[in-house]
């Protein structure tokens, strides 16, 4: 598999919102380094990632009816990139649960490469973004269906929340479809807190920065919902919400 | 318990009150009847404090203090309920959560204790009782899929758990069925008609007092009211409209 040589630069299509500061400083060798995972045929395997800074990628290969479940937050800076590249055998599914939050300047972002190689295989992307001061959330998810990947069923949402002005968020959905009995669904939508909830808990004593997690938490929790163990999922809403306390809002 | 003094309020640059004077007496219930458009709803949020709603003149005062002052989670904390004639529906966020939250922020902001989870359940599920609101609705995300007179139930059932000093009630009898009509207004004299507590009812109707009878009924036309008068008033007024009563 031919691997960058190179460093990417903005104008690449698929580092087209990364940080260009942070990447004409990277080292390009650690950025071409991809992490392999494996899934076999028939099991099933949950991985959670607490993005750090810089560059994680990985690339997974699930086998027949297998399922890879991940699950990640991304609330780290100044740059920060989860990629994951999935190849999906027959009757595989692919679960991405992943939260960005974060304020300052800091550059947070996923990106996802879901490639349907076989008939019948799943899968589902559930992204939330969080970003205050000015910061930004980035959803790069490109899926793609080959030709005699029949009944391939893939879905993927996006959905940001600014809390406040000079923050911004960025869905980049892709689909490469060479099949014709598929489904594919994607949506995207940025906009603000619900403020006729945060006036509906403040009318009943709720103060303002508690208001204010409490919507965070539902709206992130989203990207959790597909976790069985609710104990994890629990935890995982935990160490997202625990970045929130930290900014000064 | 609450003094209003010609008070004036805007929204958009709007005029809506327009010199609006009322007193609510602890022990009492007071009615606002108007016709659409008279700043009723207005005068709901401007209490509570909603975001857009400006003051322009005029006071509020509440069980002493200056409530116009107070944020509106303080007007909560310090005794005040405004039932919500579209109650906001919160996904993600369910009944219990969001009671026992609004709960305990409130005693911490009154300097008490807060309520631990067994004894907020039991507190929930005897409001819930009163109410006959299924506790299995209160497990549910906050007025999400509720049918409208479910969601006036709830409010409702909020009310009783947040046991305020005095509510203010927008219409909390539209959208219900005659049985719920009636459910409402049992749970509001429940709850409310205390000698310490007061309520003012915001109404089109005169079908919900006749379960919450009023010690005084108001007309509100054009942002002021116009004329006040006993319970016999609201009678007068549904049989000869506001037009020829407030004229």
């Amino acid at each position: 598999m031919s691997e960058l040589a190179t460093l990417p630069t903005t104008r690449d299509e698929d580092w087209r919102y990364a940080d260009s500061g942070w990447l004409a400083a990277a080292d390009a060798e650690a950025l071409a380094h991809w992490a392999e995972l494996a899934v076999p045929a028939g099991e099933a395997l949950v991985e959670t990632r607490l993005a750090g800074e810089g560059v994680e990628r990985l690339r997974v290969a699930v086998g027949r009816d297998a399922r890879f479940e991940l699950y990640a937050i991304n609330a780290a800076g100044p740059y920060a990139r989860l990629e994951v590249e999935v190849t999906l055998a027959e009757g595989a599914h692919f679960e991405f649960g992943g939260v960005t939050i974060g304020g300052g300047d800091n550059r947070q972002e996923f990106v996802t490469r879901t490639i349907h190689a076989h008939p019948g295989a799943t899968s589902n992307q559930v992204v939330r973004a969080v970003q205050w001061g000015h910061a930004t959330g980035n959803f790069l998810g490109r899926i793609e269906v080959v030709r005699h990947a029949q009944k391939t069923d893939a879905s993927q949402n996006f959905r940001a929340i600014l809390l406040e002005r000079g923050a911004s968020a960025n869905a980049k959905p892709e689909l490469e479809i060479f099949a014709d009995d598929v489904k594919c669904a994607h949506g995207a939508a940025v906009g603000q807190l619900d403020q006729q909830a945060a006036y509906y808990m403040a009318a009943r004593g709720i103060p303002p920065a508690v208001a204010r997690k409490l919507l965070v938490q539902a709206f992130i929790g989203d990207a959790f919902v597909a976790m069985a163990d609710e104990a994890q999922a629990e935890a995982m809403l935990e160490r997202a919400l625990a970045k929130l306390d930290e900014a000064a809002l | 318990m609450l003094k209003i003094d010609n008070l004036h309020a805007e929204i958009d640059g709007k005029q809506i009150l327009k010199g609006l004077s009322l007193t609510v007496n602890a022990g009492e219930v007071h009615a606002i009847m108007g016709p659409n458009g008279a700043g009723k709803s207005t005068l709901a949020y401007v209490l509570g404090g909603r975001p857009g709603y400006e003051v322009t003149e005029g006071s509020v005062e509440f069980a002493g203090e200056d409530l116009l002052e107070l944020e509106p989670y303080e007007r909560a904390a310090a005794g005040l309920f405004l039932g919500f004639q579209y109650p906001v529906e919160i996904p993600g966020v369910s009944n219990v959560q969001f009671l026992r939250e609004s709960l305990n922020a409130q005693r911490k902001a009154r300097g008490e204790e807060p309520l631990s989870g067994g004894e907020f359940l039991k507190l929930a599920k005897e409001k819930a009782g009163l109410l006959r609101l299924d506790m299995d609705m209160l497990k549910r995300n906050v007025n999400v899929g509720f049918s409208g007179g479910e969601k006036k139930r709830a409010e409702m059932v909020q009310m009783g758990i947040l046991d305020p000093k005095f509510a203010v009630l927008d219409e909390t009898d539209s959208g219900l069925d005659i049985d719920a009509l009636r459910i409402v207004g049992e749970g509001i004299n429940a709850i409310m008609r205390r000698p310490d507590k007061g309520v003012l009812l915001i109404t089109h109707y005169q079908r919900l007092l006749d379960y919450v009878k009023p010690d005084v009924v108001h007309v509100m036309v054009a942002g002021r009211i116009v004329k006040s008068g006993g319970p016999e008033f609201a009678l007068q007024l549904e049989q000869e409209g506001y037009a020829a009563v407030a004229a």
